[in-house]
């Protein structure tokens, strides 16, 4: 609303409070008088009417036709006169994902815009601004630090030393036999237990890995596919024993499927039956926890993978849609599940494309669980998400940069108005990090959210008419990717058929040759090099954690009552077989101490295993 | 360019060079493997690629199989002083040292001595070019078969 319209007295006291050149008497004249009081209303009122009635706060609207006429004046005489004076650095500008950045963006470019269509209110459909009305006004983003490493021992450690320090929730990651579902004396386990998360083989492991967490009074995320029933399982395993019933528990797990077989490639079984599971898990969790997120859409590795921002968007979103869809056909009702749906960004450096994703994300899912599904529950409609900054962005060289690269893309995600963020640690590119390493991390986002200011403003970059436009744009792009993908049958027919892998290795490809070509800097790799870093103290896993963790599983599988867990693996079998829902018979055989092993093994027997065809 | 080897005797053919390029273990992430494979490819070299998952085994029996020259292992998973030197072992075995082995990834500073001491020709670490790995087999593998 402009200012020589006229103005309710709502509309005055929302300008009075929020204008920056008054901010200061409002609060006085909260302080003086009662909140609410007729008092403190006049006197909001006859403030809000001085700032009225100063001459440079009421500058009539100029028509759009004297806009253009201004600008294509500009143009000609200052734009073109400079460019003659100094010539630009590039013949064009792109953003990172090759959107065409003009020399201006101007009101111009905003006379499509419906404000209350496509922007509107945080809080209220499209979601544009952003989830919640008062954003991080009510509550900050969770700081959610991903940890694991070694034996659950190790990583215990680490999960109480980060709450220690201000952590609010928790993130485990998982060894690569934990993700691939082998246990730990596994052949294919050599040299890999513990190294890329912490080593679970059994309950026996989930139990010291959570030991002294009250699972009531955190939330846990849980970065785990294809074996995520298992985790999950386990996970509310645990709890029950400390006491905490399952609907109490809040969390998320990963459980997305189909990015895995697009960019992480940690699968078990082919894709048909493993988005079977985590629609098993889905409806389990939709009638059984109400506070869990059952499955956390994730662009994450899609971008780290190689593709660009519009393309993490697009085939994220696909994927999501993909989701419903397998969920409707089960029977369910879209607004029973949805609500519980979760979302994960990778934040990169292209500043205002990453806040653009951010909020193009929310307006395409809200519209299309409103338009395509039908949802009725505005909670359906929202889009809520946990961000990480770009590993993929981090140099070995010059590693203290990194710091630098982590705290403006952290600030990305908050301006984008993520909900949880994990920030990552300078030393990513040799190892996990340390923790000195993960506490400078942690401090950055604490620095973000306690000294900036941001967290006092919601949306701030709406109506910045680069921002509007570029979400427009980077919305536009990744509904082309979605039609396209719809016209393919749908993301597990575009999966199977390798759609998406190939434009993500194209763009990485692309990426490479732009680096080498000195086309996209790097500071410290492609210019700006010293001679040598000096070396970064690094995290070491104990070489003894596999042997140990061996000792550990023999000692479980010593223990425990064989023909129960015999009996509960044929149960698991079984629920495979009939298209009954496999959460309780698989929770059933962790709490008989069977292991993520042969639980997976089961799903291997049942459903085949699955291998990617070695294209590049 | 199509670089070739140089064959002893000047009238037979020389051939390009083979290279294996491998993903062993567990380890999913793909993305340096598949530029390489590609840049490799694009500079006239025999790229096979082992697509993911691959145990050691698997990967020398590739290797002979292929009859390539070199294997370049992609670790980006901590596991490279596991599997180097199961491959580097397996090669002997087979009596196959002639097959040069080198690799790239998330790789320390630290473990590249022993790696080499092992017999790895070359380690090329995260931020290395491409055509810094093609210089590499330029200088290294070309005319040596």
């Amino acid at each position: 609303m402009c200012e020589g319209e006229a103005a309710t007295s709502e509309d005055v006291r929302m300008k009075s409070k929020r204008g920056t050149k008054t901010s200061r008497r409002p609060t006085a004249a909260k302080r003086s008088a009662p909140k609410g009081s007729p008092r403190a209303k006049a006197k909001r009122v006859a403030h809000a009417r001085r700032i009225r009635r100063a001459p440079e706060e009421t500058p009539k609207e100029t028509p759009k036709e004297t806009i253009g006429g201004a600008l294509r004046a500009w143009e000609r005489d200052v734009l073109e006169a400079g460019k003659q004076k100094l010539p630009l650095r590039r013949p064009a500008f792109t953003t990172d994902s090759g959107i065409p950045i003009p020399d201006l963006t101007t009101p111009l470019d905003r006379s499509h815009e419906d404000y209350l269509r496509d922007i509107g209110f945080p809080g209220s459909y499209p979601f544009t601004r952003g989830p919640q009305a008062s954003m991080y006004r009510g509550r900050l983003w969770t700081m959610r630090q991903f940890a694991g490493f070694g034996a659950p021992e190790d990583t215990n450690r680490r999960f109480h030393y980060l709450l220690a320090q201000g952590m609010t929730g928790l993130s485990t990651a998982f060894d690569m036999p934990a993700l691939m579902g082998y246990d730990c004396d596994h052949p294919m386990s050599r040299g890999e237990v513990g190294k890329e998360g912490v080593a679970v083989s059994s309950l026996r492991d989930f139990e010291i890995l959570f030991a002294g967490i009250p699972l009531d009074q955190v939330t846990t995320s849980m970065t785990i596919n294809a074996s995520a029933i298992v985790a999950l399982c386990m996970y509310i395993a645990v709890a029950e024993k400390q006491g905490i019933p399952r609907a109490k528990l809040g969390g998320t797990l990963q459980a997305d499927i189909l990015k895995e077989y697009i960019a992480q490639k940690e699968w078990i079984v082919p894709p048909r039956p493993a988005v079977r599971l985590v629609v098993d898990m889905i409806e389990f969790c939709a009638r059984e926890m109400p506070r869990w997120n059952p499955i956390s859409i994730s662009g994450y590795h899609i971008r780290e993978a190689g593709a660009t921002g519009v393309q993490e968007l697009a085939f994220t979103l696909a994927d999501g849609l993909g989701y419903v869809e397998e969920c409707l056909a089960r029977g369910m009702k879209v607004d029973d599940f949805a609500p519980r749906l979760s979302f994960f960004w990778d934040v990169h450096n292209d500043f205002f494309e990453e806040i653009a994703k951010f909020r193009a994300a929310r307006r395409i899912w809200a519209r299309e669980l409103r338009e395509r599904f039908g949802a009725k529950d505005p909670r359906s409609w929202l889009l809520r998400t946990h961000a990480q900054t770009a590993g993929v962005t981090l140099t070995a060289q010059q590693p203290y940069n990194n710091v630098v690269r982590v705290a403006i893309q952290g600030l990305a995600a908050v301006l984008g108005g993520t909900q949880s963020l994990h920030t990552n640690s300078l030393d990513e590119t040799y190892a996990l990090p340390t923790e000195e390493a993960v506490t400078l991390a942690l401090r950055t986002q604490q620095i973000i959210a306690y000294e900036t200011g941001v967290d006092r403003v919601v949306d701030p970059l709406a109506g910045s008419y680069y921002v509007e436009q570029l979400t427009d744009e980077v919305e536009r792009r990744a509904r082309d990717y979605l039609r396209r993908i719809d016209e393919m049958g749908g993301i597990v027919r575009a999966v199977e058929e390798g759609y998406p892998q190939k434009e993500i290795a194209e763009s990485a490809f692309r990426h490479q040759r732009e680096v080498e070509a000195g086309d996209r800097v790097i500071v410290g790799v492609n210019r700006f090099q010293v001679a040598e870093s000096e070396p970064i103290e690094l995290l070491k896993i104990d070489e003894r954690v596999t042997r140990r963790q061996q000792e550990r599983l023999a000692e479980v599988k010593r223990e425990r009552d064989s023909a129960k867990v015999a009996l509960a693996l044929r149960g698991v079998a079984e629920a495979c077989r009939t298209g009954r829902n496999t959460v309780e018979p698989v929770l059933a055989a962790v709490n008989a101490y069977a292991t993520l092993g042969e639980v997976c093994d089961v799903f291997r027997e049942a459903f085949g295993t699955y291998r990617e065809a070695g294209n590049f | 360019m199509s670089p070739t080897a140089q064959s002893p005797t000047a009238s037979k053919k020389p051939r390009k060079l083979r290279i294996l390029v491998a993903k062993p273990g567990l380890d999913g992430h793909d993305r340096g493997a598949k530029i390489i494979a590609r840049a490799l490819r694009d500079a006239g070299y025999e790229v096979i690629y082992t697509g993911l998952h691959q145990t050691p085994e698997m990967i020398v029996s590739a290797a002979i199989q292929e009859d390539v020259d070199a294997i370049g292992l992609s670790i980006m998973s901590g596991a490279h002083m596991t599997h180097f030197p199961a491959v580097l072992e397996l090669l002997e075995k087979q009596g196959a040292t002639d097959i040069r082995l080198f690799g790239g990834g998330i790789i320390p500073d630290e473990d590249i001595p022993e790696l080499k001491k092992r017999g790895v020709a070359e380690i090329f670490t995260p931020g290395t070019p491409t055509t810094a790995v093609v210089d590499w087999i330029q200088k290294n593998l070309e005319g040596k078969r």
